[in-house]
């Protein structure tokens, strides 16, 4: 169970794309991958589209086939330098699929916070839309969408296939993945690995709203001796807090899908279902549903030109 | 778009703080305000000039918080630390601050500036019925004659017809301009509309600011305008918008909206109404003034019939609703705003709250731009 955390645990950080060979990317459609594969060597008129998602902490990339069906899928730590993040994905995303001299594709859509420095987009669309585009994709029936990315959570309406309202957090990194990285820095550890702790275990309450000074308070608990292991558990509830208070009028409405890096914790899951009360729906691989979106607006504009 | 009318308005109010100084020196009486409570009317029939007063920037909030709370709204902040600082000439060059009870952080940051200026305060009503017009009546009766008492003058109810005629003239000249955003598409960006509103307030002559602004409406009324893309028209409403303070429109308008309606007190909240002019002069004032629908009256049914009536006349497509942060009032009321934004008008619903300073720009681009993708 606890393995959930750092299955999908993108490809490794250090090593240049010529070596990111660790991770298969099946994304619930390696099936169609396959019969792709075998298309693609007959006919030579198929295109590729991507999608690339370069948020506070990670670039992720989705490469797409002209039928929609998913072609690779790759990650990478957002460096200081934007555009060569995505560069290195898009190498990543070529390599994975078999292809060792890169070309362009047929559409580039960015999206995430770094959206606007990557030269070679042909479009840029906000995460919010793509992240809903990408849920919509995944569960056709999505008619909210918890996304908790790196540096600010989201609850999105979706109706008729369409985005119709979204809330977004303040300023503030509380509920948000930085904040559970920060912590898991704090206990020496990475996130997959601090979410793990936390599985089953009773939370210990951490009543900080704000992440510096939830911070203090969780060192204070530790310094009066309190399990770090129920600490963890504590601050995974104080996150699912804030994302039902953040998600206010919204609930309950239809199908829900929690997607984006914190998803990927089957215990943020299950706490966020139980804070809720509603049944979530997680993506395979939730980090990609930014990029798997933006893709997908990669392969409209292409039908829209052509 | 670039209009010669709006350059040479731009070019006249440029010079706003000149005209002021050349005026006091001249021997003018100099009344400024910070509320569109205050009616303008009282203090242009005692002969004095009416400005409006800086409040707009962040460059002035780092001094106030020496002494004011940094949750406090950046409005309160803003204004005070020009008060500090003196760096506000319009400010400087007033005989008398007429100040409202607005809200709790004026009503307190007041106190502080009394120890600055010399300060009138008018005591707000909090309700816009009977007895609270009555009661507002009873303090413009008061202003009155501390006016009548500083200025050594004498207010005659011809004197206050005289002035509701002028502001009225004011008024239909900057509605005049402001209307022109509700054609399709409009030949104004959001950023026109509050400067012609803004700059306009800060003018010490009425002529003037009536005489630039039909020259305004005449050009740009008879100009065509092309638009490449149709962009979504957007209301925006809440608290006011200065210059300064401005970044929420222009966020709105480089991400692909078009702002067509101010609605706040530095912009269309101004014009929207008109008093009736018929009877006794004093009561007319504390009618209209105290009918203005901000968010410190409770209830504020004005608001939502004026978001509805605008939403209509210049055929919105969205409404963004914007908040101070610490502006409780507005901050509240978005709630139920939005419910009757979204339910009864069934338009979509944009709340914002932030500040002078400009470290959530990249924030505020995120959900604009994904707001304004909701809407093509």
């Amino acid at each position: 169970m606890s393995a959930l955390c750092g299955s999908c645990e993108p490809v490794s950080r250090h090593s240049p794309p010529w070596n990111a060979n660790g991770q298969h990317c099946s994304f619930a459609f390696f099936l169609p991958y396959l019969f792709f594969i075998v298309g693609n060597m007959i006919s030579k008129s198929t295109y590729y589209v991507a999608g690339i998602d370069i948020g506070s902490a990670e670039t992720k990339g989705v490469l797409l086939a002209e039928d929609s069906t998913v072609a690779a899928c790759a990650s990478k730590a957002t460096g200081w330098n934007h555009a060569e993040s995505a560069s290195r994905v898009l190498d990543a995303l070529w390599l994975k699929h078999g292809l060792s001299l890169p070309v362009a594709p047929e559409a580039l859509v960015a999206t995430g916070y770094g959206r606007i420095s990557v030269p070679f987009a042909d479009k840029t669309v906000t995460e919010l839309s793509c992240h809903g585009r990408g849920a919509l994709h995944l569960f056709p029936e999505v008619r909210t969408v918890i996304d908790i990315g790196g540096q600010d959570s989201k609850v999105i309406r979706l109706d008729g296939g369409r985005v119709r309202d979204f809330v977004m957090n303040d300023k503030c990194a509380a509920g948000t993945g930085r904040f559970v990285q920060n912590v898991a820095t704090l206990f020496e550890t990475d996130v997959a690995a601090f979410c793990g702790m936390a599985e089953g275990q009773d939370p210990c309450p951490i009543t900080s709203m704000c992440a510096v000074f939830a911070e203090t308070e969780i060192i204070s608990l530790l310094a009066r001796g309190k399990e770090p292991s129920s600490i963890a558990s504590g601050v995974l509830h104080s996150i699912a807090k804030r994302i039902r208070a953040l998600a206010g009028r919204f609930f309950p409405v239809g199908e829900t899908v929690f997607s984006g890096g914190l998803a990927r914790s089957r215990e943020m899951g299950r706490i966020l279902e139980e804070e809720l009360g509603v049944r979530l729906n997680v993506p395979k691989h939730p980090q990609y549903t930014g990029a798997l979106g933006a893709a997908l607006f990669a392969l409209e504009r292409v039908k829209e030109q052509s | 778009m670039k209009w010669d009318s709006i350059e040479a308005f731009k070019a006249v109010t440029d010079r706003n703080v000149l005209r002021l100084q050349e005026e006091v020196k001249a021997g003018r009486k100099v009344v400024g305000q910070y509320c569109i409570y205050t009616p303008p009317e009282l203090i242009l029939a005692s002969g004095a000039l009416s400005v409006s007063l800086c409040g707009t920037k962040n460059d002035s909030i780092p001094a106030a918080e020496a002494i004011l709370p940094r949750t406090l709204c950046p409005l309160v902040k803003s204004s005070f630390g020009f008060a500090l600082e003196d760096s506000c000439p319009y400010l400087a060059a007033s005989d008398l601050v007429v100040c409202d009870t607005t809200c709790d952080g004026k009503k307190k940051m007041f106190e502080l500036l009394a120890k600055r200026k010399p300060v009138f305060l008018l005591e707000l009503p909090q309700r816009q019925g009977e007895e609270g017009v009555a009661f507002w009546k009873r303090q413009l009766e008061r202003l009155k004659e501390h006016l009548e008492e500083r200025f050594h003058c004498h207010i005659t109810e011809d004197a206050i017809h005289a002035a509701i005629e002028l502001q009225g003239r004011f008024r239909s000249a900057l509605k005049g301009v402001l209307d022109l955003a509700r054609r399709t598409p409009s030949p104004l960006r959001g950023m026109d509309l509050l400067e012609i509103s803004v700059r306009s307030s800060f003018m010490p002559e009425y002529e003037d600011r009536i005489r630039l602004l039909e020259d305004i409406r005449n050009e740009v009324e008879k100009g065509r305008v092309e638009e490449k893309e149709a962009r979504p028209r957007i209301l925006l409403t809440g608290v006011p918008t200065g210059i300064g303070s401005h970044k929420v429109v222009r966020i709105i308008e480089e991400c692909g909206g078009a702002v067509v309606v101010i609605d706040n007190c530095s912009c269309y909240k101004k014009v929207r109404r008109y008093p009736e002019v018929t009877g006794d002069a004093l009561d007319m004032l504390a009618r209209y003034s105290l009918g203005a629908p901000c968010a410190v009256m409770t209830p504020n049914p004005g608001r939502f019939e004026a978001v509805e009536r605008l939403a209509a006349d210049f055929h919105v497509d969205a409404v963004c609703d914007l908040a101070w942060q610490g502006c409780q009032t507005y901050e509240v009321e978005s709630y139920s705003l939005r419910q009757y934004v979204q339910d009864s008008l069934h338009l979509p619903f944009l709340q914002i709250v932030s500040d002078y300073a400009d470290s959530d720009c990249e924030q505020l681009r995120i959900r604009i731009e994904a707001f304004i993708e909701m809407l093509l």
